[in-house]
């Protein structure tokens, strides 16, 4: 059966630049998913990340606005001190609203945001770090049918997210639990071969 | 049909009953961030789903009012983005200050975090008693919190390192009275800001403003919604008046645009054109 995914969502914290530099520089130019991610970082940690893994991978990355169109093979980073949620109509959206799981940006904000939209057709990713965010999001995305991949926790810098996240998700299953090396492969795998627009069936305010 | 669904169809028929009985539009906010708002709202209820809390919604003022203070607070601190309050003071203040008085709008001030951020910069730059803030915002339960001035003590010490990381140069504590676990803010801070209802949705401008703030308001607002509020700004401000905006908001393909430059980039500081 053909593929249907229309977007990958990734919450890393400690130890994620080194993370994300891996897993986004195996990436080809031509991964055909938009690419949603949280990374933990100080309040006032300015936009220099989006800007690091811009010049070191093939694929877009930036620092996701307000009213972003979400398109394919681009990759949005959450602004530091604020959420980062997706519209129904396919847009991107930023929050100013209290912390959630301890966190702005936070994990669970973007996945549960998410998992609304895309439903069945998304799959979210919790890597590395050293609290519980993403797990209830995580959980939102396979409540939703979606697919979930955990770095595994032995690989992991800090093991406690992935851990988390595949306890608060066993009574549906993680779907992947993987290392590092091997989720670029994996992600290629599940995605559909050629690009296309974002569908979003589900909304019907959009 | 999955019950997710189900209940994106209670809020639509919520909201519709709102605008139509009370006159506030919700459908005007983005739909991710006012489903997060309403859902929380739902879960600290009585009620169990949202077709049961209608009934009353739409009959008993008072459960509206509760939703309406639930969806509508705006959470910020005390010098928030510090670069952004160090800007103002360096590039900014010396303009004001070439008026006998001037006026600031300060819409969607929440619990007036910012607003007496924004009059101590003031004061300790010799403008004392030469303006008046207009500090406003859709929800009276938190203009009422604003007026009052008081504020937890657990968050004076992240209040402190914002103040100071703005190019504050006093104790911070001076700004303060402690009572138990509350910071009671002085009334030298207060005498200048008038807090006042105003829904950006419906209400019009403030006249012949020098400054103009509105920071992490719009972006829970739709298109549309955003425009009507950046109209109202631009004819609200003088010609060399400031608009300041959030550091994810811009006047980057705003119709307003071309009318202001961007004084401290990336900070949201726009100055309008004069002519």
């Amino acid at each position: 059966m053909a593929s249907t995914f229309q977007a990958v969502v990734i919450g890393v914290s400690t130890g994620g630049l080194q993370a994300l530099q891996k897993l986004l520089g195996q990436l080809p130019a031509d991964f055909p998913l938009p690419i949603l991610i949280v990374q933990h970082v100080r309040p006032d940690a300015g936009s220099s990340l989006a800007k690091l893994l811009d010049e070191r991978c093939a694929l877009r990355v930036k620092e996701a606005d307000e009213q972003d169109e979400i398109l394919p093979g681009t990759v949005y980073i959450a602004p530091p001190n604020y959420h980062l949620l997706v519209e129904r109509a396919g847009f991107l959206s930023l929050s100013a609203d209290p912390y959630v799981s301890f966190a702005r940006p936070s994990i669970d904000v973007l996945f549960e945001s998410a998992a609304e939209v895309f439903g069945p057709d998304l799959i979210g990713v919790v890597l590395t770090g050293a609290n519980f965010d993403g797990s209830r999001g995580l959980q939102a995305i396979k409540q939703q049918g979606g697919t979930a991949i955990v770095q595994d926790p032995a690989d992991a810098e800090a093991r406690q997210m992935p851990q988390a996240a595949i306890a608060a998700t066993a009574a549906t299953g993680v779907d992947y639990v993987v290392a590092l090396d091997g989720m670029a492969a994996l992600l290629q795998k599940l995605a559909p071969r050629r690009a296309t627009l974002p569908h979003i069936t589900r909304g019907r305010n959009a | 049909m999955k019950s997710g669904d189900v209940e994106d169809v209670e809020i639509r028929l919520l909201l519709e009953g709102v605008q139509e009985i009370y006159g506030y539009d919700f459908r005007d906010y983005a739909d991710a961030s006012i489903k997060r708002r309403l859902t929380h709202w739902l879960a600290e209820s009585e009620f169990d789903t949202f077709s049961q809390a209608q009934s009353r919604l739409l009959r008993e003022r008072s459960v509206f009012e509760s939703l309406l203070r639930g969806i509508t607070v705006n959470v910020t601190e005390m010098f928030r983005d510090p670069a952004f309050f160090r800007a103002v003071r360096e590039q900014v203040v010396p303009f004001l200050k070439t008026y006998p008085f001037v006026k600031i709008w300060h819409a969607g001030c929440a619990t007036g975090e910012e607003a007496y951020s924004m009059a101590i910069l003031l004061n300790e730059e010799g403008m004392a008693g030469r303006y008046r803030m207009y500090a406003t915002d859709i929800n009276e339960a938190v203009l009422q919190k604003a007026a009052e001035g008081v504020m937890p003590i657990t968050e004076m010490q992240r209040f402190t390192r914002n103040y100071q990381k703005s190019g504050g140069s006093v104790s911070f504590a001076d700004y303060y009275t402690a009572r138990y676990d509350r910071a009671i803010l002085s009334a030298a801070l207060k005498k200048d800001i008038v807090f006042a209802p105003h829904n950006l949705a419906v209400d019009g401008e403030f006249g012949e403003m020098n400054m103009v703030l509105c920071r992490n308001v719009m972006i829970y607002f739709k298109p549309p919604l955003k425009e009507r509020c950046l109209q109202l700004f631009d004819s609200s401000l003088l010609a060399g008046g400031f608009l300041c905006l959030g550091l994810k908001e811009s006047l980057e393909k705003k119709q307003i645009g071309a009318r202001y430059e961007e004084l401290a980039a990336p900070l949201r500081i726009y100055r309008k054109h004069y002519g």
